[in-house]
């Protein structure tokens, strides 16, 4: 049987996505939590450029960079696509999952990490990218269509991590009266059972990003 | 079934950027005819803004009316619609690993070059010049033994890291550090060779001394000083 080893990080939403779609086709694998402040000789080997989470090993052979895992994992294991076979589709989903982890999650981050002068304007950033993204929801259940697809994955930063990061510093990015369309897909994401099972504890999560934030003096 | 009724391919570029070249390579690799809209981006046409509402940036490929933005996303888009001359290899291990470096080149090693090196100087910049060494060793062991990064052939990979076959040596000549010596970086120095000369890749380059005068402007732009005497 082809052997499948996830180097992985509780907390890490990049993680959590390569779960995601490795339960969702129902592949077989080992987990190994990686602890971040003490990297193993292992994920140094199979990740050197980066040393960072996750790295797929299957058969021994390392793969690196959650979107390119992705790829990897819709490639190798045919059952429950989460990439569409037209190629423009699939295009598409690369451009929105592109757009949310080199613009959105980049705008999202400069709010907690910018100075107080800086931050009503890393806001209002912030919101019009989470605008644009909800624009592409429009009324479609999921980015994938009925169901979840490479988008939606790629999209799990905003669909529980943002939560615990605005319960976490106090500050309030996503509600339901400015992004009712993506509180609703947050709504039935995080209630899917894939989504469901591949969640870290949410107070866990909390506690985290709040010991984080307080180290960095952050207030908001 | 290739064709089904007249192909219409359009590309929307500049004439220097080095991200729509990656796209005139592709197409012309394949051996496709397409019609090239030239923007002056200082001044974006309507259509340009249309088509690109989000990132408002060359290159956008309209093939039969569909429009499909950034270039990466674009380079898949072309080599799994037209299947001649692939870019990336059937076997997902090998394809993930050009994926991999495509984007590193775009996130570490671009980013790095341009924004550590170029538009820098002083101590800001002998820090960008140390972390570009770093990432350009990455790349000259994985490209050690290999004709291209694609191995024999031109893939994805050599598509996304080539302008650093003809727009590295301007950047280097600007600000007079060499980054990709022959000594230090010996296999990536004979794959810029190797890439620069190749076939289709050696008609396309922008003309060297616009790209000169472009760049210049650039820097002295982005370090605050006036125009050079």
């Amino acid at each position: 049987m082809a052997e499948v080893k996830l180097l992985g990080a509780w907390g890490s939403p990049f993680s959590r996505r390569v779960e995601m779609a490795l339960k969702l086709k129902g592949v077989e694998y080992e987990y190994i939590e990686e602890d971040l402040g003490n990297k193993s000789p292992l994920l140094l080997k199979y990740n050197p450029i980066h040393k960072k989470v996750p790295v797929l090993l299957h058969n021994g052979k390392p793969i690196a960079e959650s979107l390119v895992i992705l790829e990897y994992i819709d490639e190798t294991w045919k059952t429950n696509p989460i990439l569409p076979d037209d190629p423009y589709d699939k295009a598409m989903a690369r451009f929105w999952a592109k757009f949310l982890d080199d613009t959105c999650m980049p705008a999202i981050w400069q709010i907690m990490w910018s100075k107080e002068n800086q931050r009503e304007k890393a806001i209002e950033e912030a919101i019009q990218h989470l605008k644009t993204l909800e624009n592409e929801l429009k009324d479609k259940r999921f980015f994938g269509g009925e169901t979840i697809g490479l988008v939606d994955i790629a999209a799990n930063f905003i669909g529980f991590w943002l939560g615990a990061v605005q319960e976490a510093s106090g500050m309030e990015l996503v509600n339901k009266e400015r992004f009712p369309v993506l509180c609703r897909w947050i709504d039935e994401y995080v209630n899917c059972s894939v989504v469901k099972q591949n969640l870290p504890p949410r107070d866990k999560l909390i506690a985290f990003l709040q010991s984080r934030f307080s180290a960095s003096s952050w207030k908001y | 079934m290739k064709y089904s009724m007249a192909e219409e391919i359009k590309v929307f570029r500049s004439w220097s950027s080095r991200f729509a070249l990656r796209i005139i390579w592709a197409l012309k690799l394949k051996g496709l005819e397409f019609d090239t809209v030239y923007e002056d981006l200082t001044n974006k046409s309507p259509l340009l803004l249309q088509y690109n509402q989000i990132h408002k940036k060359v290159p956008v490929l309209v093939h039969n009316g569909k429009v499909i933005c950034e270039s990466l996303v674009i380079l898949e888009y072309i080599d799994e619609t037209w299947k001649q001359n692939p870019l990336l290899p059937e076997d997902p291990h090998q394809q993930a690993n050009a994926r991999f470096w495509a984007k590193f080149g775009d996130d570490k090693v671009l980013q790095s070059i341009w924004g550590g090196v170029f538009l820098k100087e002083g101590k800001e910049q002998e820090e960008g010049v140390a972390a570009s060494m770093e990432n350009l060793k990455y790349l000259e062991e994985e490209i050690r033994g290999k004709k291209f990064f694609g191995g024999e052939t031109i893939g994805l990979a050599d598509i996304a890291l080539g302008w650093l076959a003809h727009y590295l040596d301007i950047f280097e000549e600007i600000v007079g550090v060499k980054l990709i010596d022959h000594e230090k970086f010996p296999s990536l120095a004979a794959w810029k060779q190797e890439f620069a000369n190749a076939p289709i890749i050696r008609e396309n380059w922008p003309d060297r001394d616009k790209l000169v005068t472009k760049y210049v402007a650039m820097r002295e732009a982005n370090l605050g000083k006036g125009t050079p005497k």
